[in-house]
């Protein structure tokens, strides 16, 4: 099973006592997923252009103001991943501090902040897991993606489209995806464990990255 | 721009940061000169961001945020790391070294340009001196208003008078003429250069004015002829080519 051990229990428990389809949230969850992917959002219209402004201007609230609104996106990825809140935390760290020394690492112009911190999460994540060094170089990550994941609202919305989607995949292609995804596995190795041929995994792995896409092109 | 085929599961796998070896070495080369697979790739990219919310639950402890202020703090921007470059992020400052470069260079040749040009302007000015004052000798020599008054010995009859200046190697002559007697209609004088040897040569052409004074000034002449004399001829109007006798003026060079 290569969910984490925060979620193991809990969730799938309360989702299957409910009867709802794996990977879809109770309605509980998704109020408590909505409060901690938004944390506490910034007062007033401060947007994350903005906030960055003020990271690049080296104003430390600019960077308090960023944590409170995407840390739960960087902690539950790393999270999920490692499977131990310290080591989540000391991702969570990282990623921060690493756009603090250098926010020039982040190109406004080529996407948003929330996407591209997910993603550079799940990276830093997944090399600690894998016990290597940083293999993909932050300045040249780009994630085209909406929505930006900035607002509450937006953030719920897209949260139940994903858990929707990965809950109606065959389990096949959602436990493929996840394996690439969660353990940072290789397809040789995904092949290895699963038993299955390698190019059905490579297929099982990109068509369940596009399902996702599709599910947000409508 | 489309994707290719051939690497659109790989471009997956790289997004996922999982493509090793000879295939990822293989991607990147085309990526790098793919721009549908690289937009491609950005998708993905954005595609494994909606993966991530599906994690959304936890929140970090308080003491997270604590931790990253605090750190924040220690590390005031002024000791920023600078950020790791790529080549391509240097091309706009190559770009304006190079355009600073050639500015001064112009910059340098303009200054050049500068003081020649300001060398001209003095070296014209100079000239166009020379040349105004060389104006005004001659437009007062040959102005038609001009009063020539011709001074003689006392009680001396006014007679009529030449004086030629002549300059060998510019073939340069100026004739003035006073008290010169009118002449019958269709005839006019003719002034001649009278060489050191050889036939005197033509040096123009002219009528007195009604008060018997005339002007030549640098008549057509061959270079650079040794004169010897000038004369005073009375010819048709149209000239001719040898003096017609009798001379009616006639001076000897000194």
């Amino acid at each position: 099973m290569p969910f984490g051990k925060w979620r193991e229990g809990k969730r799938i428990h309360d989702e299957e006592s409910l009867g709802n389809p794996p990977g879809v949230a109770h309605p509980y969850f998704k109020w408590k997923e909505i409060n901690c992917l938004s944390g506490t959002e910034p007062k007033g219209d401060r947007t994350d252009a903005a906030v960055l402004l003020a990271i690049r201007s080296g104003d430390e609230n600019g960077m308090a103001a960023l944590y409170d609104r995407y840390s739960a996106v960087v902690y539950s990825v790393a999270l999920r991943v490692l499977g131990d809140t310290g080591a989540a935390e000391d991702v969570l760290q990282e990623v921060f501090m690493q756009l603090w020394r250098n926010p020039g690492l982040f190109d406004s112009s080529r996407g948003s902040l929330g996407p591209w911190l997910a993603v550079i999460a799940r990276h830093r994540a997944i090399d600690g897991l894998r016990k290597r060094r940083p293999e993909t170089d932050i300045a040249d990550v780009v994630v085209s993606v909406e929505p930006d994941m900035a607002g509450d609202a937006e953030r719920a919305r897209a949260m139940e489209k994903v858990r929707g989607t990965l809950g109606s995949m065959p389990s096949a292609q959602r436990q493929a995806l996840e394996m690439a995804y969660f353990e940072g596995l290789s397809h040789s190795e995904i092949s290895e464990k699963t038993g299955e041929p390698l190019g059905t995994i490579k297929t099982r792995i990109r068509s369940g990255l596009l399902a996702l896409r599709k599910a947000f092109a409508t | 721009m489309s994707v290719h085929e051939q690497f659109a599961e790989d471009l997956a796998l790289h997004a996922l940061g999982t493509l090793q070896g000879e295939e990822r070495v293989s991607l990147e080369k085309h990526l790098e000169g793919c721009a549908g697979c690289r937009r491609e790739l950005e998708q993905l990219r954005g595609d494994m961001a909606l993966m991530a919310l599906s994690t959304a639950g936890p929140v970090p402890p308080r003491r997270a945020r604590q931790r990253l202020i605090e750190a924040v703090a220690r590390e005031p921007r002024r000791s920023a790391a600078p950020a790791k470059r790529r080549w391509w992020t240097l091309v706009p400052w190559v770009a304006a070294a190079a355009l600073a470069a050639g500015l001064v260079a112009l910059w340098l040749q303009n200054s050049d340009l500068q003081r020649r040009v300001a060398g001209l302007q003095d070296q014209s000015a100079q000239q166009l001196a020379e040349l105004q004052r060389a104006r005004e000798v001659v437009s007062t020599l040959t102005a038609t208003d001009a009063m020539r008054v011709t001074l003689v010995a006392a009680k001396t009859p006014p007679q009529p008078q030449g004086k030629a200046i002549y300059v060998r190697d510019r073939s340069s002559l100026i004739f003035l003429a006073s008290n010169l007697q009118q002449l019958p209609a269709q005839k006019a004088y003719e002034l001649w250069l009278i060489p050191t040897s050889g036939a005197p040569i033509p040096a123009g052409v002219f009528k007195p004015d009604a008060h018997g004074s005339a002007t030549v000034v640098n008549p057509p002449l061959p270079l650079g002829v040794q004169a010897k004399a000038f004369a005073i001829t009375v010819e048709p109007e149209s000239g001719s080519s040898a003096p017609t006798l009798p001379i009616v003026m006639f001076g000897a060079g000194e």
